[in-house]
């Protein structure tokens, strides 16, 4: 095989903590060859990004520092290298994209100054030059209207857009390696089929090697050649991706992949007799104006939700899915009254439009919410005890020992010991306090949760650990479940049915195997396909067909055309 | 953009006129009589009350409100109850002043406040920041006349580099200019200090770090143009604050500005000249606020006039 273009050896990375220095990245070691693509893949924690920074030398100072080992750049140690040479090699012999499109550009500067920024540090062409480079490279990458993109800011473009841009300011000195640290996990589910899409075809083009970081075990089947698993700053294994996944070798690496939800292999779900509705919603709609002109009037409307019905009943899980802005939290959010809305939900029968804070109150004790963040939805200077303990005071289930005896009870219901409720969330993993968030909403018994992606944020292991959880909390209390989500192989797991939306409308809706094994629609159709199957054995998908998404504003007076569903087979619907 | 104007000015104007009814109705509160004042401490019970009818202070106080009102819709600003001269006049011959102090001064803190600022945060938890901080908190802390006079003691009287009070030279109003802008330029490096701290944590301050720049060209094409922003909307306030420090500033100085004016009309209750100033003041406020308004989308692309 030809000279690694890439090679670390016992690289080693320290953080300093109030407890001294730990080692969070201990002696990696990998060849990156031309024109391949290694996945280093992990759980959170793994120090799969620290890897990233340490060979772009970004590692934050002072608290971070490389305690040891070799990265070589073809000849050239990059460790210990001078600022003024590293500054040389940056984006010019190795660059990098990274996770958060959203937050990676300048908001004050068009894409053009960005791009050309690029380019003449290096000096890899001429001022005059410069601008139909940035142009070729944003065709390089296939944005659409290059010409107007180079005169946008940042905010005017969609997320894959801008991950887009930051691939163009990345290849513009045409680099060595490329590092591309979870560069799709921001992204809605299509548009991380482009962009990975557009990744293997710029490999080809220039042959590039590609140094892939993620946690997602599809986007590694997808995209590597060969994969190094972390855990802990440790590597559990490195192996071609085939046989990785044919055949793993460590503990670590089978666990993991059998953590991986894989769409279409979840298990029947359990046929589940008619019960009485929990929930029943009609014609929903949800809509937030945009306001101008002299006197501030409304002058157009976010059509965030059109027209939706469903219903649930007890003990059954309604998975709501789509991609970003189609809607689905904002129902969530409406169902709690937390957004304003027009139509007729009835919470255990009872009608709540209209109802005020106060008549509002009995009904949220039988709706609770689970929100993603499990972190941000707890208060940082409360004890978990209190936050849980909160709602029975407000509601004025409980006080006193019977408090305590019931908070602790939830807590060993959500599999944590009742020992830990004196202590604070950053105690805490994202599992446990996905799991406090569970104990906090169980603690009205509710008869309905809202869980708004609520595993979305957390590792595989868990995210498997929390859906147990959800799903015996089920078995045993005949929960119901709005499930609202993005992770299509996670609703197979979950769900009795399945709601598609788009743009605010329902576009699909059926039993789970109806709509994920036989999807009428053509979004929900698109939507299945882009989801990156942890089988490298698969083809990967060629060209993926991209659609524009429509907006859901209009004008004041104007309104969506609104979609019918017909019934294509029995309780399956599908919009035509 | 013109409706957001036109929007924008409507509201200034509802401001405006909100705060001549407020001050109105303090002034009408007021246990001080203006026409005792006028009339001096000697004059019978029955001058004063002459002078009460002649000023129309006997009418209900709607009566004289609108009275205020409609002849300030017509540019009258009143006579002033002692000075024997329009208000207009007096305020028009001391406004330059004021607004040269003004100017200068938020110049200076600008610059101090915002070097200071720049240069903490680029030395987070050194001594330079340490030290700088120290600096910014003591500027906030100490009171103004305090400063002032402490100013005035080092540089005019015992070196003698500036005159110790007046108007005219450009050296006149440097010392003014610093004690006005002292206390603006805590408020600002603490800011400016805070918003870069943010800034640098970004994740564009990181691409630009991979696209290998430098670090001068980081902090000064990506750094401090985003930590800016929120200091701009920060200036449009500003003006108010320092409405309250000329009053205090101009004393110690003897600078003739409109401080001055309304410390004088104060003291004597002379109500057309206070109700003169405070609406040029409160002019002055809203002006710089809906300034700072226009002034964002210009370096914010982000924000849209709407």
């Amino acid at each position: 095989m030809s000279q690694p273009v890439l090679t670390v050896r016992d690289l080693s990375v320290q953080v300093a903590t109030p407890s001294g220095a730990q080692t969070v990245l201990d002696r990696l070691g990998f060849d990156l060859h031309a024109g391949e693509t290694l996945c280093l893949a992990g759980e959170s924690g793994s120090g799969k990004s620290m890897t990233a920074l340490a060979i772009m030398g970004l590692l934050p100072k002072p608290m971070c520092r490389i305690a040891g080992g070799s990265i070589k750049l073809g000849e050239t140690e990059l460790v210990g290298l001078a600022d003024a040479q590293y500054r040389r090699i940056r984006t010019e012999r190795i660059a990098m994209i990274f996770q958060e499109p959203m937050t990676s550009l300048n908001p004050l500067m068009t894409v053009r100054q960005q791009l050309v920024e690029a380019l003449l540090q290096h000096d890899a062409c001429s001022h005059a030059e410069a601008p139909r480079r940035a142009l070729q490279l944003l065709r390089d990458v296939q944005l659409t209207e290059p010409e107007r993109r180079l005169k946008q800011y940042p905010h005017e473009l969609s997320g894959g857009m801008r991950q887009r841009v930051m691939i163009a300011i990345a290849l513009a000195c045409d680099p060595e390696v490329l590092i591309a640290d979870e560069p799709t996990t921001a992204l809605d589910v299509t548009v991380q089929a482009e962009i990975l899409d557009l990744i293997r075809k710029l490999q080809r083009d220039h042959g590039t090697a590609v140094l892939m970081i993620t946690h997602d075990m599809g986007v590694v089947a997808e995209m590597a050649d060969r994969v190094v698993i972390l855990r802990h700053g440790q590597e559990m294994e490195s192996a071609p991706v085939r046989d990785l996944f044919a055949a793993p070798q460590s503990d670590y690496a089978r666990e993991l992949l059998a953590a991986v939800p894989r769409l279409g292999t979840a298990p029947p779900r359990r046929e589940k007799p008619a019960a009485e509705p929990v929930l029943e919603v009609e014609g929903l709609t949800v809509r937030f104006p945009i306001r101008g002109g002299v006197l501030n009037r409304v002058q157009a409307q976010v059509h965030a939700v059109e027209n939706v019905s469903f219903q649930i009943g007890a003990g059954e899980t309604l998975a709501l899915v789509g991609e970003s802005g189609c809607g689905k939290s904002t129902i969530g959010k409406a169902l709690l009254g937390l957004a304003p809305w027009t139509g007729s939900v009835k919470v255990a029968s009872q009608q709540t439009q209209g109802l005020g804070p106060a008549a509002m109150k009995p009904v949220r004790r039988v709706i609770q919410m689970v929100f993603q963040d499990p972190g941000a939805s707890l208060d940082a200077r409360m004890t978990v005890g209190e936050q849980v303990a909160e709602p029975l005071q407000i509601h004025s289930l409980a006080s006193g020992s019977e408090l305590s005896d019931r908070v602790a009870h939830l807590f060993r219901r959500v599999g944590l010991s009742p020992d830990m409720m004196a202590r604070f969330p950053h105690e805490f993993s994202g599992g446990q306090r996905q799991r406090i968030n569970i104990a906090r909403a169980l603690s009205l018994s509710p008869r309905l949760i809202v869980a708004d992606e609520s595993v979305s944020a957390l590792d595989v292991s868990v995210q498997a650990q929390v859906l147990d959880l959800l799903q015996e909390i089920q078995d045993e209390d005949g929960l119901a479940f709005l499930f609202i989500s993005h992770d299509m192989a996670v609703v197979e797991q979950v769900a009795d049915r399945v709601m598609v939306m788009r743009l605010g409308q329902v576009v699909e809706e059926g039993r789970r195997d109806a709509v994920l094994r036989d999807p009428r629609h053509a979004y929900t159709r698109r939507l299945l396909s882009a989801v990156p199957q942890p089988d490298p054995t698969r083809p990967r998908p060629d060209r993926i067909e991209t659609e524009a998404l429509g907006s859901p504003v209009y004008p004041v007076g104007q309104r969506p055309e609104l979609l019918r569903l017909t019934e294509v087979a029995k309780g399956h619907f599908a919009a035509e | 953009m013109q409706a957001y104007l036109v929007r924008r000015l409507l509201e200034s104007a509802l401001i405006l006129l909100g705060i001549t009814l407020v001050t109105f109705i303090l002034l009408y509160l007021v246990p001080a009589d203006p026409a005792r004042q006028i009339a001096g401490r000697s004059a019978t019970a029955e001058t004063v009350q002459n002078i009460r009818d002649q000023l129309g202070l006997n009418d209900p106080f709607f009566v004289q409100y609108w009275r205020y009102l409609t002849s300030l819709l017509q540019g009258d600003m009143g006579r002033s109850y002692l000075q024997r001269a329009e208000v207009s006049e007096l305020i028009a011959a001391r406004l330059p002043a004021s607004l040269l102090l003004m100017v200068a001064a938020i110049v200076t803190e600008l610059i101090l406040g915002l070097t200071i600022g720049i240069v903490a945060a680029l030395r987070r938890n050194r001594p330079a920041d340490h030290g700088l901080m120290i600096f910014s908190f003591v500027s906030i802390s100490a009171p103004q006349f305090v400063i002032g006079i402490l100013l005035l003691y080092v540089f005019a009287v015992q070196l003698g580099w500036f005159p110790i009070g007046g108007y005219g030279t450009f050296a006149h109003i440097v010392l003014p200019a610093i004690t006005l802008g002292f206390l603006g330029a805590g408020w600002y490096s603490r800011m400016m200090r805070s918003s870069m701290i943010d800034v640098l944590g970004q994740d564009f301050v990181r691409t630009a770090h991979a696209k290998g720049l430098g670090k001068a060209r980081i902090v000064l094409r990506h750094v401090i143009p985003n930590a800016i922003l929120p200091i701009i909307a920060m200036i449009g306030i500003d003006i108010g604050l320092f409405m309250s420090g000329i009053v205090v500033v101009e004393s110690v100085f003897g600078w003739p500005g409109i401080g001055q004016l309304a410390w004088q009309a104060i003291q004597r209750v002379d109500i057309p000249v206070i109700m003169g100033v405070t609406m040029v003041s409160a002019t002055a406020i809203v002006l710089g606020n809906l300034l700072a308004d226009l002034v964002a989308p210009l370096i914010d692309p982000r924000i849209k006039t709407k």
